[in-house]
C-alpha cells in the first residue's frame, strides 16, 4: 500500500488534490497558488491575502467572519506566502474538527468549503476596488510585517545574505515584499492585481482527512469554477559552476550574539538526478544533531549553540548559520570550511552514511503524519513539475551511496559568507 | 496495567505505576508512522531550594542549573547520545520549563531500541569536571541568542515585574555568571534528588502495542536498583499578591515597539480540578475580550494599536500564575492604557456577554480537536496535567461546564489594579 493515497483531478482553472486518511480527528484543507517571483508583483502579492482573509461579501468585516469560523468548531484559517525557488506562494489553509467527534453533526467541511470560496471569489469591494479601511489597515500590517525582520536577527542576516548573494535575481525579494512598494498600493491596483492572479496563477486544491472523494469532488464542482490556463514558468535560468573566492559582508549592529550565515551554490534542485544525494549530503554536513558542523562547531569547539546548514530544494541554495561570538568569527568559518572540504575529498564515515539515512527517512515519515506537511510534501512536485512519490523517495535514500554523495559535494560552492556582529571590543 | 477509556475522542489510555514509582502512560495513535516519546522530571528552573538527597538542611542552587543539567544529561563515557539516536533513525531533543525537565525522541523505526536509550540515558548519568566546564561555552551562546531575542525580553521582562521572591522570575537558562558556578557536585546533587523514578512520568505515543510496551518498560525497570525515597522537600519564600513593579521599559536594537500587559495570579496553591477550571475559565475570559472576533479586537485593530502578532495566555501552576496579553505595537502607552481599562471594566460584567462565551467556549474545543491530532501536544501536556493532578482528556467536559458566572466570578476574584503590570521594548 503506498504511504500516501492522492487522488488528483484536474479541474478547469485549477487541480484537485484529495488524500483520504483516518488519522485525524480534523480535516484540512489548503488552496494554493502560485506564480513567478518578480519585483513589479512581488509586494502585491504579499498583502492580496491578508486583504482577502480580512472581510468578504457575506462577512464584511474579520469580525463577523471571525465569529463565523467560532461558530464552526473554532475552524482554523490562516493565510501564508513562501518563496518556492523563483515562484511566489499564496496559501489559504482551514481546518476543520471532523464532524464525527462531535455530538451535533454538521457539515462542516461543506461549510469550510463554503467559506473558502466566499474568501476567494466573493471579497469585499465593489466597483473593482476593495474595500478601503481593509486595504488601509493590511497595509500599515504588511509594513510592520517587513519592519520586523530587523528585530528578528537570524532572520535578518538570513535577508541580507539573500539580497547580497542573488543582487539582481528574483530570489533576493522576500516573501513579504518590498517595504518601499507598500504605500503606493491602492485598492483598485489592488483588485486589479486580485484578477490577473486568479486568471494567471497555477493553482490547487488540497483536501486531506477522512473524507469521501466522490462527494468532495462534487462539492468542489459547486464552489470553485475558473477560467482555464497555462501557468506561467519562472525565466530565472540555471548557474552553471564558477570556482571564484566567496565574497565576505561584514555589517555591525548593536547586538550580543554574532550571526554567521553562509550562502552555498550547489546547481542542483528537486527532481534533478542527484537531488537525493545533495539531501544526504546536506544531511552529513550540517543537517542535524550528528551532522559535521554540529560536531565540529558545537561539540568539540563550544564555539556555537546553533550550528546548521538548511537547503531550499527548488532554487539549490544551501545556508550554513550558527550564533558566534564576533571574536570567534575567523575559526568558525575556518571549522566550517574544513568540513565542506572534508565532504568534497569523501570523507564520509559508514556510521555518518548509515545515521543520515536513517534519520531523513525518518524525517520523511514523521512529515506525512501531519495533514499540512503530507501537503508540503505534495507540492514540491507541483512547484518542480515532477513526479515524486513518497516510495521512491524513500527506495532512493536506501540506494544513494558514499561516492554519490561525494560528486554531489563537489558542485558545491561557498559563494557568499555574511558576518553580523556585535560592537564588543570598541 | 489499568485501560482509561474516552468515549467522545475515541482514544484508549494505557497506565502503570511501576515498583520503583515511575508512572508509564501509553497511547496508541492508529495510522501514525511515528511513536513519540518524553521522559519527564518534575524538576524545573523555579526548584532552586530543598533538602538534597541524603542531606538534612536547604540548600540553594545556581540559577540555571536544572537546563544546565539536562544539557549534560546527553553526554556519556562513550559519546553523545544523539549520535546513538541517529543511528536507530530518531530525532532526540529535550527542554526544561519552569517545573519540568523533558527528555523526548520521535522514531518511524526501531522504537523499542529507541525507548530503551532514552530510559537508559536519563537513568545513567555520567558528569565529569572537563565536560561541565566545555558546557559553559555552549550555554552561554544560547544565552546570548536570548538576549538578543525581544520576544522572550519582553517575556521575562513582565514575569520580572509581577514576583518579588518566587524563582519563576530567574531566567530558565540563568545568566553567563551564575553557570560560571556549577559544578558536577552540583549537578549529582541534583540528579539524585529529582531524578528518582517516583519523581517522573514517561509518556508513549504512536505506533506502538500498549502491553508489549509497558512490558517492556517494566522489565527495564525491574533491572535496575532504586531505593524507595522520601517525598522531596522544596523551599519557596512568601510571595506577596501584588506585583513588585508596576511598569518597566527595556530599550533594545529594533524597529518594534512592543507592549505587554500582566495580570498576576492569586489563589495559586490550587490544585487538580480546581486548577483545571481556574486555567480554563481565564483562557475563555481572555478569548472573550481579545479573541479575534470579539468587537475590542476589532476596535484595536481598526485604531493601529496591535498586528497579528497580538497574543494572550493565562497559565498558572503550582506558586505561580499569570495572564500575558499585548504584541507588537506602533503605540505602547496607548495599547497598554486600553487592555487596563478593559481589564478592569471586565470586573464590573462589561464585556462578558453569553454569546461571546458561547462562542469561545465552541472554538476552544475545536481548537482541543486539532491538538489531538499531534503526537507532541498529547504527551507534553498530558504530564504537565498530571503533574498538577489535572486531566488533559477532561479539558472538553470542562469547558462546556463553564458558565457565565464563573467567568464574572473569576474576573471579580482575579482582576485588581495593584496585580496588573506593563512591560514595553521600545528601540533604541
Amino acid at each position: 500500500m503506498a504511504l500516501i493515497n492522492e487522488t488528483i483531478i484536474k479541474k478547469k482553472g485549477y487541480n484537485l488534490h484529495i488524500v483520504r486518511t483516518d488519522k485525524y480527528k480534523t480535516n484540512t484543507i489548503v488552496w494554493k497558488m502560485k506564480a513567478p517571483l518578480q519585483k513589479e508583483t512581488v509586494t502585491k502579492r504579499a498583502l492580496l491575502p491578508y486583504v482577502l482573509q480580512s472581510g468578504s461579501e457575506k462577512y464584511p468585516t474579520s469580525t463577523d467572519l471571525r465569529s463565523y469560523l467560532d461558530d464552526l468548531y473554532g475552524a482554523s484559517f490562516y493565510v501564508d506566502l513562501a518563496k518556492k525557488g523563483d515562484y511566489h506562494t499564496i496559501s489559504f489553509s482551514m481546518e476543520v474538527a471532523n464532524e464525527k467527534f462531535l455530538k451535533e453533526g454538521e457539515p462542516l467541511l461543506e461549510q469550510a468549503l463554503q467559506f473558502l470560496h466566499e474568501i476567494l471569489q466573493k471579497p469585499n469591494a465593489e466597483n473593482g476596488a476593495f474595500n478601503s479601511e481593509i486595504v488601509i489597515d493590511e497595509k500599515r500590517n504588511l509594513k510592520q510585517r517587513i519592519e520586523s525582520i530587523y528585530d528578528d536577527k537570524m532572520r535578518y542576516a538570513s535577508a541580507r545574505l539573500l539580497e547580497e548573494m542573488y543582487a539582481g535575481d528574483p530570489y533576493a525579494l522576500q516573501s513579504n515584499g518590498i517595504l518601499e512598494d507598500v504605500e503606493g498600493i491602492n485598492e483598485t491596483d489592488l483588485y486589479s492585481y486580485y484578477e490577473q492572479a486568479f486568471t494567471g496563477d497555477e493553482m490547487d486544491l488540497y483536501i486531506v482527512g477522512d473524507v469521501e472523494a466522490g462527494q468532495v469532488e462534487k462539492m468542489a464542482d459547486r464552489l470553485f469554477q475558473f477560467n482555464s490556463r497555462t501557468p506561467q514558468s519562472s525565466k530565472a535560468a540555471k548557474t552553471a559552476a564558477t570556482s571564484v573566492k566567496p565574497k565576505e559582508i561584514k555589517e555591525k549592529q548593536e547586538i550580543n550574539q554574532g550571526k554567521l550565515h553562509i550562502g552555498c551554490r550547489t546547481h542542483v534542485t528537486f527532481g534533478d538526478d542527484d537531488y537525493i544525494a545533495l539531501q544526504l549530503f546536506n544531511g552529513v554536513f550540517g543537517g542535524f544533531s550528528h551532522s559535521k558542523l554540529f560536531t565540529n562547531v558545537r561539540e568539540k569547539e563550544s564555539l556555537a549553540y546553533y550550528a546548521a546548514s538548511r537547503l531550499e530544494s527548488h532554487k539549490g541554495f544551501l545556508m550554513v548559520l550558527s550564533g558566534i561570538d564576533s571574536k570567534n568569527y575567523t575559526k568558525a568559518v575556518e571549522i566550517i570550511r574544513e568540513q565542506l572540504t572534508a565532504m568534497k575529498n569523501g570523507e564520509i564515515s559508514d556510521s555518518e552514511l548509515l545515521q543520515t539515512k536513517a534519520v531523513i527517512r525518518n524525517q520523511l515519515l514523521e512529515t506525512i503524519d501531519t495533514a499540512r506537511g503530507v501537503i508540503e510534501m505534495l507540492y514540491q512536485n507541483v512547484v518542480a513539475g515532477k513526479e515524486m512519490t513518497i516510495d521512491h523517495w524513500l527506495e532512493a535514500v536506501e540506494q544513494t551511496t558514499k561516492e554519490e554523495i561525494t560528486a554531489v559535494a563537489d558542485k558545491v560552492e561557498m559563494d557568499t559568507i555574511y558576518f553580523l556582529s556585535g560592537m564588543e571590543g570598541e | 496495567m489499568e485501560k482509561i477509556v474516552f468515549d467522545q475522542l475515541q482514544e484508549e489510555l494505557f497506565y502503570e505505576k511501576m515498583d520503583n514509582g515511575l508512572d508509564v502512560y501509553v497511547l496508541q495513535k492508529k495510522g501514525f508512522n511515528k511513536t513519540y516519546a518524553t521522559f519527564t522530571t518534575k524538576y524545573g528552573s523555579i526548584d532552586n531550594q530543598f533538602i538534597p538527597q541524603g542531606g538534612n538542611d536547604f540548600i540553594h542552587v545556581p540559577d540555571g542549573i536544572a537546563h544546565f543539567l539536562e544539557h549534560k544529561m546527553f553526554e556519556k563515557e562513550d559519546g553523545d547520545v544523539f549520535q546513538h539516536f541517529s543511528r536507530q533513525g530518531a530525532s532526540a531533543n529535550a527542554f526544561t520549563s519552569f517545573t519540568r525537565t523533558a527528555y523526548l525522541f520521535s522514531s518511524t523505526d526501531n522504537v523499542q531500541n529507541n525507548l530503551e536509550t532514552l530510559i537508559n540515558f536519563v537513568q545513567e548519568p555520567y558528569f565529569t569536571e572537563k565536560t561541565v566546564e566545555k558546557e559553559k561555552g555552549i550555554i552561554g551562546q544560547e544565552i546570548r541568542m536570548y538576549d538578543d531575542n525581544s520576544d522572550w525580553q519582553s517575556y521575562f521582562g513582565l514575569i520580572q515585574n509581577m514576583y518579588h521572591t518566587h524563582p519563576v522570575k530567574i531566567d530558565i537558562a540563568g545568566t553567563v555568571e551564575s553557570i560560571a558556578d556549577i559544578t558536577k557536585d552540583h549537578l549529582y546533587e541534583c540528579y539524585r534528588t529529582f531524578y528518582h523514578p517516583s519523581n517522573m512520568l514517561l509518556f508513549v505515543v504512536g505506533s506502538i502495542d500498549p502491553q508489549e510496551t509497558i512490558e517492556f518498560v517494566r522489565e527495564n525497570q525491574s533491572k535496575k536498583d532504586y531505593t524507595d525515597q522520601p517525598e522531596i522537600n522544596r523551599l519557596f519564600e512568601q510571595e506577596p499578591a501584588e506585583v513588585k513593579e508596576q511598569k518597566r521599559v527595556l530599550k533594545m536594537n529594533v524597529q518594534t515597539s512592543k507592549c505587554q500587559v500582566g495580570l498576576k495570579a492569586i489563589d495559586t496553591e490550587l490544585q487538580s480540578e480546581q486548577l483545571q477550571k481556574r486555567e480554563s475559565t481565564m483562557n475563555v475570559m481572555l478569548d472573550m475580550l481579545f479573541g479575534k472576533s470579539s468587537p475590542l479586537y476589532y476596535q484595536l485593530y481598526r485604531e493601529g494599536l496591535i498586528d497579528e502578532t497580538f497574543y494572550y495566555d493565562f497559565t498558572q501552576e503550582k506558586g505561580f500564575g499569570f495572564a500575558m496579553i499585548g504584541g507588537d505595537t506602533a503605540k505602547p502607552d496607548e495599547l497598554e492604557k486600553r487592555i487596563r481599562t478593559i481589564l478592569l471594566e471586565t470586573k464590573t460584567g462589561k464585556h462578558l456577554t453569553e454569546e461571546a462565551l458561547k462562542r469561545s467556549i465552541k472554538k476552544k474545543i475545536g481548537s482541543f480537536l486539532r491538538a489531538v491530532n499531534s503526537p507532541e501536544y498529547i504527551a507534553n501536556q498530558f504530564t504537565r496535567y498530571t503533574f498538577n493532578g489535572m486531566n488533559l482528556f477532561e479539558v472538553v467536559p470542562v469547558l462546556e461546564g463553564i458558565t457565565l458566572d464563573d467567568v464574572l466570578n473569576t474576573a471579580r476574584q482575579m482582576i485588581s489594579e495593584n496585580r496588573l503590570t506593563t512591560f514595553h521594548i521600545l528601540p533604541k
